[in-house]
């Protein structure tokens, strides 16, 4: 081996060495649509949302909702839930090692978060997937928790707000997660009987189980924009149809365009725009904030009451 | 092979043709073997109990897909009477692999509705091989609504692959017709019974399957994903289908032990499609005895019921 062989690499791993130190790691991150290089503080202030070409990326579901909520009076809703692996599934992993896997990854315990809070001075009960948590599936802790949330909602009179993403069903509890399409459907029923406002916020992506109960169910089904959502997932439907999916199918656009949801709403504006909405539905004051205020001192801070005013 | 017969039935697809020959053997030579058909028979019977009596769930999962197992219009001709077919969603169409109407059992007006797959090459096609569309969800929907208003029991049949993954379907909003049934079937105030009686697929089977009552087959299956579809996402290969079913566990009997199963109707020997007129007796029986539980609740019980019933499911501290 030459002196130049011997110094060559070791130059090369200083160098590399030294460039990882002083980037911080994750600092950067790739736009996956324009793939521009965007610094991550300032993707962060745009709430996940691309400045070069207005791309949606993935929001987690904690940071969505303390974005989502007023930063006042934020409380959590059934934290301690833990998943159960009451078939003692096992595939090529056991089921048990991947909850593991994600709740160490997520720092979640699993794939749904709920909050009560309030929406500029509005109280509501707001609720968010975490698609990083095995693909935001739903299994028995998310269809309790997001029954706990619509129950509270209902018995507190507080609008709910569910922000989706998930790949649908959770494999791994079989029948016990497809009867939480079953058991989410109802408690919306009951919700949706006492005349408290629900909007479902669709974000990238919802499909399956998610998508077929809780997700299409709002009073208001909203989209942020070109979100992936459907029923059957796109390759399923490739495989069955043999045909070349449309452009733009199962795009927020295009469920737009067949009446699927109502509207499509850029996250930078998703607060006011549902404040706004809420308020309409409960008549509120149209001003938040400041209005909000005073009103809740008039009424001793009671939430919003479906009874009518008399 | 005998395509009346699945993998693991072909022992006694052997024996009965040997059965068959010796039959046509007796016709034309007039010698009385009937001893030696009778001893044949036998060793049948007890070869297909053999058979039958411990078998995997993925065999169980073939069984419920039989080309000759029983649909829900042969159950409708077999044990209820009076039917008279609704079509239609009032919307966009007519959806031929769901099917319903009202109809009598014993005397009994009731609203049957059920998947429906076809027997012949053309009919299948017809019925999308029992995968609705969102009309045919809807249409269910409409039918159930009606049943409410006319305080009629309302008797399901599971049967699907599951919903249709097509253009069409989504485009017309797959999800949410699935996702309005199951809302609806929480509050509708009249009974509600459902019977898997092949595949239980998915969303696209607990679209009619909300319930206060909720029976299987012997030989059906119910579960959240197809043990192949489960398999090629899991273990990246549809061969281990077979593993996939095990793990779901998807059968009657497994189902009835996880406590999602009210009632388990056996199946005659070999299947419901080898004695269909002892099934359908057996259905009868148990939808009757179903019915009369259930229409001696007061409605405000009834529902209070079925919500608690949804809420049990996968319940956590």
């Amino acid at each position: 081996m030459s002196w130049l062989d011997k110094i060559v690499p070791s130059m090369g791993r200083t160098a590399r060495t030294d460039r990882r130190n002083n980037i911080p790691d994750g600092l950067w991150r790739k736009c996956p649509n324009c793939e521009a290089v965007l610094y991550r503080p300032e993707l962060e202030r745009h709430h996940n949302v691309c400045p070069k070409c207005d791309h949606h990326l993935r929001l987690n579901a904690r940071r969505r909702l303390s974005w989502f909520l007023d930063s006042d009076g934020r409380e959590e809703v059934a934290a301690q839930l833990e998943p159960v692996d009451r078939l003692k599934f096992r595939d090529s992993k056991k089921y048990k090692d991947r909850l593991a896997g994600a709740q160490k990854a997520t720092e979640e315990k699993d794939a749904l978060v709920v909050m009560k809070g309030s929406l500029d001075g509005l109280p509501v009960v707001a609720v968010a997937f975490e698609f990083e948590f095995m693909g935001g599936s739903m299994g028995s802790v998310v269809g309790e928790k997001f029954v706990r949330a619509a129950t509270i909602a209902r018995e507190e009179k507080r609008p709910l707000v569910c922000f989706a993403a998930s790949g649908g069903a959770r494999m791994q509890e079989a029948l016990f997660s497809l009867m939480q399409m079953a058991k989410t459907s109802a408690a919306l029923e009951r919700l949706s009987g006492a005349g408290i406002p629900y909007i479902s916020v669709l974000t990238d992506p919802v499909f399956g189980g998610v998508s077929a109960s809780l997700a299409m169910l709002g009073d208001l089904n909203v989209a942020e924009p070109n979100a992936l959502i459907g029923f059957a997932g796109p390759r399923v439907i490739e495989q069955t149809v043999r045909e070349k999916l449309p452009e733009g199918f199962q795009r927020s656009e295009f469920l737009l365009e067949h009446g699927t949801v109502d509207m499509i709403i850029h996250r930078s504006e998703m607060r006011i725009r549902l404040g706004r909405i809420l308020r309409t539905l409960t008549d509120r004051p149209s001003e938040p904030a400041v209005t909000m205020l005073e009103d809740v001192e008039g009424d001793d801070g009671a939430p919003y009451s479906a009874e009518p005013a008399r | 092979m005998n395509p009346n017969y699945l993998d693991f039935e072909q022992p006694i697809a052997e024996l009965q043709a040997k059965i068959e020959e010796l039959r046509l053997v007796g016709n034309d030579s007039k010698i009385n073997i009937s001893d030696e058909i009778a001893k044949l028979e036998d060793k049948s019977r007890k070869l297909t109990e053999q058979i039958f009596r411990d078998l995997t769930s993925w065999q169980v999962s073939q069984l419920s897909r039989h080309p000759q197992r029983p649909y829900t219009l042969d159950y409708l001709a077999e044990i209820f009477t009076e039917f008279d077919e609704l079509h239609g969603d009032r919307n966009f169409a007519d959806d031929a692999a769901l099917v319903g109407g009202v109809a009598r059992l014993d005397d009994r007006p009731v609203m049957v509705i059920g998947h429906q797959k076809g027997r012949t090459v053309k009919d299948k096609v017809r019925r999308n091989f029992g995968m609705p569309r969102p009309e045919g969800y809807r249409k269910a929907c409409r039918l159930m609504e009606m049943a409410e208003r006319f305080h009629m029991p309302i008797l399901t049949f599971i049967d699907t692959p599951g919903a249709y993954p097509g253009i069409d379907a989504e485009e017309r909003g797959q999800s949410e017709a699935i996702a309005r049934n199951l809302a609806v079937m929480s509050r509708l105030k009249t009974p509600i019974i459902s019977t898997v009686i092949g595949e239980g697929g998915s969303g696209g089977a607990l679209a009619i399957g909300v319930c206060d009552s909720l029976a299987m087959l012997q030989f059906s299956t119910y579960s959240v994903i197809s043990p192949e579809g489960c398999a090629s996402i899991l273990w990246k290969s549809a061969d281990r289908a077979s593993d996939a079913a095990q793990a779901m566990g998807i059968t009657a009997t497994r189902l009835k032990e996880l406590g999602f199963v009210d009632t388990l109707i056996e199946e005659p020997l070999g299947g419901a499609h080898r004695h269909m007129s002892e099934m359908g007796r057996r259905l009868k029986g148990s939808l009757l005895h179903q019915l009369d539980v259930l229409q001696a609740m007061d409605t405000q019980s009834l529902l209070e019921r079925r919500y608690e019933r949804l809420m049990s499911y996968g319940a956590l501290d």
